[in-house]
């Protein structure tokens, strides 16, 4: 083994321990915390830097590869899709009503406020075929 | 604006990309993880995707009911058919050895299209239940029970 592969496996070891330190850290947050907007910032750590370390960690130890080609089509889904799904779940809370801790201060959108502004774009389910 | 613009994007984006991965896994599961079940739920995904963001209406505009349940029975009438061929040919049923004059590519071919039936199956059942649950009234009155 040379030294340039000393170099790429400690490289790649140091990531993957990183990423899973992120993910502990995600994890232990999204226990921790006291409410729904918090949790989904500490979740938001394992989809950027816990993902994205560990699997270039895992890009390094295949090398060349149609398994690098693989993890980094897999990297790109996850980075497409994460804040999608992250925007969908904090916007379903936005229009329920919720809103952070410790906002004592009127919110510069109130709940009757969003609730109107989606009735008036009607359930995906009943509407009407959409023009987009 | 539309409220769920950001989602009707990704949504557009991601359509494609799922039904490839469907066939990926569809075609290449003789060498690797997948099959038939796993690339018809990932098929029937991409179209469950596709209603719940863009409406059943839209969903149903794109593969109506009767047709849903004409892949169904395709599926099955592909895998049966399947076995049924290998009787004929003068093996047991399912018996892939005598489709071809080559036993290996007998079976090669004969697990790809017996795969292709349950895909295409399981496809249509998954999106036949999402239609069921998603069109069903939305709210049902003491009456009615």
């Amino acid at each position: 083994m040379g030294i340039f592969d000393t170099i790429i496996y400690v490289l790649s070891w140091v990531s993957i321990l990183s990423g899973s330190a992120f993910l502990i850290i995600g994890a232990a947050g999204i226990i921790r915390f006291p409410d729904f907007w918090s949790r989904l910032h500490a979740a938001s750590v394992i989809d950027s830097a816990g993902m994205a370390l560990l699997l270039l960690g895992m890009m390094l130890q295949a090398g060349l590869t149609l398994i690098t080609v693989k993890l980094f089509f897999i990297g790109l889904f996850l980075i497409i899709t994460g804040p999608t799904s992250t925007h969908a779940v904090a916007n379903a809370a936005l229009v329920s009503g919720s809103r952070p801790l410790g906002d004592d201060s009127s919110p510069t959108i109130t709940p009757e406020q969003v609730a109107e502004a989606v009735t008036q774009t009607p359930d995906p389910i009943e509407e009407e075929p959409s023009k987009l | 604006m539309e409220h769920h613009l950001i989602l009707r994007v990704i949504t557009k984006i991601l359509i494609a990309p799922i039904i490839l991965f469907a066939f990926y896994v569809q075609f290449h599961g003789d060498f690797s993880p997948g099959g038939g079940f796993q690339a018809g739920i990932i098929m029937a995904v991409a179209f469950i995707l596709y209603g719940l963001v863009f409406g059943l209406r839209q969903c149903k505009s794109v593969l109506p009911d009767w047709l849903v349940h004409r892949i169904m029975a395709l599926g099955v009438l592909l895998y049966a058919g399947t076995g049924v061929a290998g009787l004929i040919a003068g093996g047991n049923f399912l018996d892939y050895s005598v489709l071809a004059q080559n036993p290996i590519t007998g079976q090669h071919n004969g697990i790809l299209i017996i795969e292709l039936g349950v895909g295409v199956t399981v496809a249509a059942v998954m999106i036949s239940i999402f239609y069921a649950f998603a069109g069903r009234p939305p709210r049902i009155s003491d009456e009615d029970w």
